[in-house]
């Protein structure tokens, strides 16, 4: 039930007076909805958000994304210089 | 599609797995929460491929399972009621209550609906004025925004015939209770991403340090899990006790306040009782005060007390990660998806409903 399945802001609506809820459509792969965006006030058209509910719960983090995919295209590698435990918990431990 | 297959990438996934099984020591025991995590290990043969190294056990993260059995049946009786539309999410049809389950009631003739969302909810209440629509709210801190603003929706727009029943939990209140078991095993967490991307993780450091279990907050494709997998491993064999953020494309440290900030708007923490756990101090939400009119409860009036589970399911057992759920003696034989005797066989999350859908047989990292 805590699933959620990215996807793409592809519009955003102009909010009903009557609630002022942020909406848009969101393409997943393909299939678009409608999707809340009252929780992701900032997002704009082509970003990434992560969708539960019909809501979105967050703006995907595209750099954070993409480090963490370089850190385990490195795991091999490091594993073998440093042995189990060299520096690489700091470094890939807390973001932000 | 993006951020999905990147994610399942079967080299990387060989590449952690060796990484894990090279850490020195072990074998640990690891908990992960969520019933979607469940669902992603068991499906990608992930327990099978860390035996030897690493026990993964199942937590009570499925909000399903958990869901008392007598609000199962407060949902029952409402839907029953000829006034009533029930709106649920599909998961919760099949769950048995102590006498029958929302699918068969509405076999029988109840107004019973699957949303997709809430708010869906909340629309059918403006089209349906003649109509009481209730929303049936199940769900975790991850769900409580959604809930939260369908009720905001109907506050706004005067809609007085809509109404929640009100479920939510709170996950880590949980987590602290299975540590303070006696026989407790876990030595390390993986925590649910998708409830620390609305929450943030600040609240884990404490638990982290006053019971000595690493936690790491992780995702849910098969990079993700075994990256948590990792990091907890390494924390483990170092003697680290702290908080790792693996699922940082979608957690931040601080979570969603936007999302958080709009649930504790609508509601309050109150004492919850859980499904197979019993009842934990502070580990649900109840709406508030400004909100109750919006409360289900509040608006019917139910009589009669519900009745006992099947005394053959062992949930209680499964959702503490004591027992597997092919350990059930009922699991696959009186126990299955058609005629379930417990929830976590039915729900999308639970633990049983993965050991029977994926088996449990060696096999490579898959997506
Ligand atoms: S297999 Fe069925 S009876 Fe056994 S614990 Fe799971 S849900 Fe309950």
């Amino acid at each position: 039930m805590c699933l959620g399945v990215p996807g793409e802001v592809v519009r955003l609506y102009e909010p009903d007076p009557r609630d002022g809820l942020l909406e848009g459509e969101v393409d997943f792969g393909g299939v678009r909805r409608r999707v809340c965006l009252a929780c992701v006030p900032d997002v704009r058209v082509g970003e990434y958000v992560i969708v539960h509910a019909g809501v979105a719960i967050t703006r995907i983090d595209e750099q954070a994304a993409q480090e963490m995919l370089a850190e385990l295209a490195r795991i091999g590698e490091i594993e073998h210089e440093l042995g189990p435990e060299g520096d690489v918990l700091e470094s890939s431990g807390e973001g932000q | 599609m993006k951020y999905v297959e990147e994610f399942r990438n079967p080299e990387l996934a060989r590449r952690l797995v060796r990484a894990i099984h090279q850490i020195e020591g072990g074998p640990w025991t690891i908990m992960e929460v969520c019933g979607g995590q469940t669902h992603g290990l068991v499906r990608a043969g992930i327990p099978e491929l860390l035996r030897g190294k690493v026990r993964l056990i199942h937590g009570p993260g499925c909000p399903v399972c958990v869901t008392p059995v007598a609000m199962i049946d407060r949902a029952i009786a409402l839907a029953c009621r000829p006034d009533v539309t029930l709106c649920s999410f599909g998961d919760m049809l099949r769950v048995p209550g102590s006498r029958s389950s929302l699918l068969h009631a509405r076999s029988r003739g109840a107004d019973v609906r699957i949303v997709y969302s809430p708010l869906d909810a909340a629309r059918l209440a403006e089209r349906l004025p003649e109509r009481e629509i209730v929303f049936f709210a199940v769900g975790f801190e991850t769900t409580a925004p959604a809930t939260a603003l369908a009720v905001q929706y109907a506050s706004a727009r005067g809609l007085e015939n809509f109404s929640v029943l009100c479920c939510h939990v709170l996950v880590l209140p949980a987590m602290e209770m299975l540590l303070q078991a006696k026989n407790c095993s876990i030595q390390a967490f993986l925590a649910a991403g998708h409830v620390c991307t609305v929450t943030g993780y600040e609240g884990y450091h404490d638990l982290a340090r006053r019971y000595r279990v690493p936690i790491v907050v992780t995702g849910f494709e098969p990079l993700d899990l075994l990256e948590g997998i990792w990091l907890a491993c390494r924390m483990l064999h170092g003697q680290v006790y702290e908080v790792r953020n693996q699922y940082r494309r979608s957690v931040r440290r601080g979570g969603n306040p936007a999302a958080w900030q709009r649930a504790m708007t609508v509601y309050e923490v109150c004492d919850r009782v859980w499904r197979g756990l019993g009842r934990i101090e502070r580990s649900g939400l109840r709406l508030r005060d400004e909100y109750r009119r919006y409360d289900a409860e509040a608006k019917f009036t139910f009589d009669g007390e519900s009745g006992a589970e099947d005394p053959r399911c062992r949930a209680g057992e499964v959702l503490q990660g004591a027992l597997r759920p092919d350990e059930c003696e009922a699991f696959g034989k009186e126990c299955t998806p058609e005629h379930p005797l417990g929830a976590p066989m039915v729900s999308a999350e639970g633990a049983c409903a993965a050991y029977w859908q994926y088996g449990r047989r060696p096999r490579a990292v898959r997506g």
